[in-house]
Order: structure tokens, then sequence, then C-alpha cells
């Protein structure tokens, strides 16, 4: 086992040191805004598959998740005046959703498969509502943000968007990694497969669901709290949009749901392809060939691409 | 300020929408409340309605309700086929929880998506000679535009509950959301049955959308405020049981009324969810469960 855990740190490592190095190479700022969504769509994925790959609770509402993180860092910028720095901001977010995640987490103590997943969507839909007449938040007008013109040692404040994105999905990556390689992992999974017999096998199941609903909010929290930097201006219909939430769901069912490189791997896929669709075709397409894909995979290829390698690489021995 | 007259008219206005939301979910309470099959994307199939009704009526002019009924024959083929899929690819190797929910989640999109990008985001309405009338009970007023619905869906949702609870088939349907083995043992195929009560479930959408588009104007997008509403409906309504369903779209038309009436339109998407999330954490059976 030693060498692949000095395999995937390295490639981390590289990933990053590629990051910074892409930021003093390439100067056209469009490069960094598509690596910027790509990254979020990855990260919205990872934290998605924790609970709906690992744990097997499917999560609709992750759109309100990534939301109430967007929400969190414009209302603290607005308290404070804008001077709290990023970070500050990210940590709040993540503080919020992971609070948020919890109580989803007692929420499954009642709901099982279903109605757990309505409830969630039920859920991102009152925090849409709760938000769109929240006027100090601008409301259902939407609110205006101010990129700050500090941006480190970086070119424009998009790149250091893009390092601050990278670093962050790397993080989550790790974690999710770690997850689903340790013993946490495989009580998750003994969830997943049956809850009941998990729970008689002396699972701590209840505490793994807190955990699992706990650590997916706070990530979808920190891949929304940079979003109001992003795009300067946010409104309920952009940030709860479901177009968010059937990423969320598509990346890791096309990548496949069981390993943590599967959410990865969809999300590289699809977050570029649909960058490319947007900039030759349309953004309409962009978001019927998701829902094309989606049906697509789930219904020919459930166990997703990592599913279809795994066959042909035991077929191939 | 508490009105008499205010109050009273957001009461009739909801019951006349309770029985429009009993139009859109009662195709729910079949495929949902009996069939187990989540459909998330319903709502959407209720757009597509509306869709065939703003077509046929503002190029050839036919009233929106007969465009409904003339079109179930489609879209009960339509809801044949993709239950066809949903059987092949879900039921049958029985991973219809994650898959099925993420295929039907899918189809939501296409179908939205597809009607955007062929129509375009705008809103679309229908032209009839009763819109826009109404009758004047001393304060109270009763458009027809709401009227019409609501009398169509009283038809439809009776007409159902009656060919369920009466017919050989109807029955055979209530039977396989009890016990699909013991149906296959009697020497009936469920799968046959679960296929025709879904083109039956997709059928009243056909219905639903042309009474949707005559309350008010149609964008592609609007189906996803549906979602909550008919499933609040049939979790409430007690999962399949029709008379429950019936009351309980009664219960939420008359809530969301009083409440856009007194707090304001903006916070009417909120009560769907509110009572549904209300009800999943307390009686999850809903009003009259089977379970």
């Amino acid at each position: 086992m030693k060498p692949r855990i000095n395999a995937f740190w390295l490639s981390c490592a590289t990933l990053v040191v590629g990051g910074l190095v892409l930021t003093e190479v390439l100067h056209n700022d469009y490069y960094f805004n598509a690596l910027y969504v790509v990254l979020q769509g990855t990260l919205m994925a990872v934290a998605w598959n924790i609970l709906g790959g690992f744990t097997g609770y499917v999560n609709f509402g992750s759109a309100g998740f990534f939301a109430v993180g967007a929400y969190t860092s414009i209302f603290l910028d607005k308290y404070f005046g804008h001077v709290l720095p990023l970070p500050v901001l990210i940590a709040a977010a993540a503080l919020v959703c992971a609070l948020i995640g919890l109580g989803v987490g007692y929420l499954s103590l009642r709901l099982k498969g279903v109605y757990f997943s309505i409830a969630t969507l039920a859920m991102a839909i009152v925090l849409a509502t709760l938000i769109s007449n929240w006027r100090y938040m601008g409301g259902a007008r939407g609110a205006y943000i101010l990129t700050p013109d500090t941006y480190l040692w970086f070119h424009s404040y998009i790149q250091m968007l893009f390092m601050v994105m990278l670093l962050l999905t790397v993080g989550a990556v790790a974690i999710s990694r770690y997850l689903n390689t340790s013993r946490l992992g495989r009580g998750l999974a003994a969830i997943r497969d049956d809850e009941v017999a998990a729970e008689c096998a002396g699972v701590p199941t209840l505490r793994l669901k807190l955990i699992s609903t706990t650590l997916m909010g706070a990530l979808m929290g920190i891949a929304g709290a940079p979003y109001p930097f992003f795009v300067t201006f946010v409104d309920p219909a952009s940030a709860f949009s479901l177009f968010v939430a059937v990423n969320a769901i598509a990346m890791p069912m096309i990548g496949g749901t069981s390993h943590w490189i599967g959410p990865v791997i969809g999300a590289l896929l699809l977050g570029s392809a649909q960058q490319v669709i947007t900039v030759t075709v349309s953004s309409e397409l962009n978001i019927l060939f998701v829902g094309i894909m989606l049906v697509g995979f789930v219904t020919l290829a459930p166990q997703g691409i990592v599913g279809l390698v795994q066959k042909y690489w035991r077929r191939a021995r | 300020m508490l009105s008499v007259d205010l109050l009273t008219n957001a009461l009739v206005a909801g019951v006349l929408l309770g029985g429009f939301y009993a139009a859109v979910s009662i195709g729910l309470a079949i495929s949902f409340g009996q069939l187990d099959i989540v459909n998330i994307a319903h709502p959407a199939f209720v757009i597509l309605g509306s869709y065939v009704a703003w077509i046929l009526n503002s190029r050839f002019g036919f009233d929106p309700v007969l465009i409904g009924v003339l079109a179930t024959p489609i879209f009960f083929l339509v809801g044949v086929v993709m239950y066809r899929i949903y059987y092949a690819a879900f039921e049958r190797t029985g991973q219809e929880s994650l898959s099925g929910l993420a295929f039907f989640f899918g189809i939501m999109f296409i179908i939205e998506v597809g009607i955007m990008l062929v129509y375009g985001v705008d809103y679309r309405l229908v032209a009839a000679s009763y819109i826009g009338k109404s009758i004047n009970l001393g304060p109270i007023g009763i458009p027809f535009r709401m009227l019409v619905p609501f009398s169509a869906a009283i038809v439809m949702t009776g007409a159902i509950w009656l060919y369920l609870s009466r017919t050989f088939m109807g029955r055979a349907i209530l039977a396989v959301a009890q016990d699909p083995l013991a149906l296959q043992l009697m020497g009936a195929d469920p799968v046959r049955i679960k296929q025709f009560a879904f083109g039956l479930a997709i059928a009243t959408t056909s219905i639903a959308g042309s009474l949707l588009i005559i309350i008010g104007p149609v964008e592609p997008s609007i189906g996803r405020d549906y979602i909550g509403r008919v499933f609040a409906i049939v979790v409430l309504g007690g999962m399949g049981s029709i008379n429950g369903m019936f009351l309980a779209a009664m219960i939420l038309g008359v809530v969301e009324s009083v409440v856009s009436t007194f707090a304001g339109p903006s916070w009417a998407p909120a009560v769907a969810f509110g009572v549904l999330l209300l009800t999943l954490a307390v009686r999850p059976s809903g009003l009259f469960g089977r379970r």
C-alpha cells in the first residue's frame, strides 16, 4: 500500500504546482473562468458522493447547501463591510452548512430512501423561499458583491479564485479518498448495502450517517462560499439553480459512485464537455446534454465509468 | 387586519385551487402511491400537457380542456414506453431506489430543457371564451379560469376513483400495490398491470396540463414549483389513497391561498414544502395511510 499513497499525494502536489505554473504562463482569464466552473462542479460532485455514493442516501438538495454557502459569504461580507478575508468566509460557510447537514442527518433517522430524497428537495426550496423574502440579502432581486482589488501575487482576481478552488477541491478529494478507504468508509458502505444489518452487526449507523451528512454539507458550503466573488451578482434563482443539483448527481453517477475517483472522473469529463458545449453551441443545449448523459448512464451503465473499467479489467485477466 | 370578505374569498379560491391540485396529483398518487415508482418527472409531464394545449389552441383554436382529453392516448403510450424502460433497466434488477430516482430526475431535465430549446422561455397562454369572465356571488368573485379547471378536475378524479374501486383492472392495480407476488400467483402479470397503471398516471398529466394553462400562463421551469406540491399532497394523503389525496389537495389549496392572501404570494412555495417536511417528520404515513 505504501507506494500507492505516495502516488496519490504526489499527484495532488503536482496538480497544485501545475495550477501555480498555469497562473504564471496563461494570461487569458477565460481559461481560469472555465477551470473554476469545472473545479466547482468537481467539489460538489465529491461532496454529494460522500452521502449519495458511499452511504446510499440520495440528496436532491445540493443546490440548497451551495446557495447557503454563497449567501453566508454575502451576509458576512456585507455585515462587516467587505473586510473579511476569503478563507474566513469559506470557514464560516462550511460551519453553517455543516450544521444544516447535521440537521439533515437527524432527518435520516425517520426518513429512508425516497422520503429522504424528497425531504432534501423540500428543504432546498424552503431555504430558497426564506432567502427570496430576506430583504437584507437582496431578496428575490439578488445581491451585488464587489470583488476586492488585492489578489496576492496573482495577475488577476480570477486566477486567485481558481487557485483557492483548486486547493479546496484537492482537499475534498483527499477527504473523500480517506473516507472511502478507511474503516469509516466500510461502515458507510455497510449502511448503504443494508442499514438494518449494519446496525445489528454493531456499526454505529447514526453516528456514521451524521458524520457523512455533516461532511457533505460542509463541503458543499465550501463550494458555494467563493461563488459570489466569482459571479459578482447572486440571486436566489441562480444560487438555488436546479442545474447545480442535477450536476452534483449526474457527475458521480456517470463516473461511478462506489469509488472515490468516480465523481472526479465524472466531473472532469462532464464539466469539460459542458464548457466546450457552452462555448461552441449554447448553454441550454449544455443542460440538455447533462440530462441525456445522466439518463443514458443510469439505464445502460449503472456502475458508471469506474464500473465499466473494472468490468473490462476483470475480463482482460 | 383580518377582513371577512378577504378571508371568504381566499377560502373559496383555495377550494378551487385544491380541486386543480387534485387533478395534478392524482397521476402521482397512482405511480408513486400505488406502484412505488418515484416519478419526479410527473410535473414536467404536466408542463408538456400545457404546451400541447397551447400549441393546438393557438394554431387551431380548440378548447384547451378538449385538447387535454384528446391527447390522453398519446400520453398513455408515452407512459407505457417509460415504464418498459424503467422496468427493464431498474425494477427487474432491483436498483430502482438510487438509479431510478436519478433516471426520472434526468427525464425531468430533458423535458424541461427540450421545451425551452424549441419554444423558448416566454410565458404562454391559451385563449377560450370563458377565460377572463367570472361569477359574482355578493362579495365573492369566482373566476371561470378557476371554476372550469376545478370542475374538470372533480370529474377526472371522480372517474378515476370509480375506475379503481369498481372495475376489474382498477382493482388489479390496487392489488399490485399491495402484493405483486400474490397477484402473480393468481395468474395475473404484475408487469402488464403496472405498465397499464403507469400509462394511466401519465395520461392524467395531459388533462392536468391543459387545466394548468387555463389557470395561468405557463413557462417551462414552472414545473419545479409543482414537485413539492404534488409530493406533499400524495404523502400527506397517505400514499396511494385517492380519498386522502383529494383531502390533502384541498388542505394545501386552502392553506396556500390563505397564506398568499395574507402574507404575500412570495411565501406560497414554502407552504407545500413546509407541509411536506412536517408530514414526513410527524406522521409519515399521512392522513389515510395504508401502512
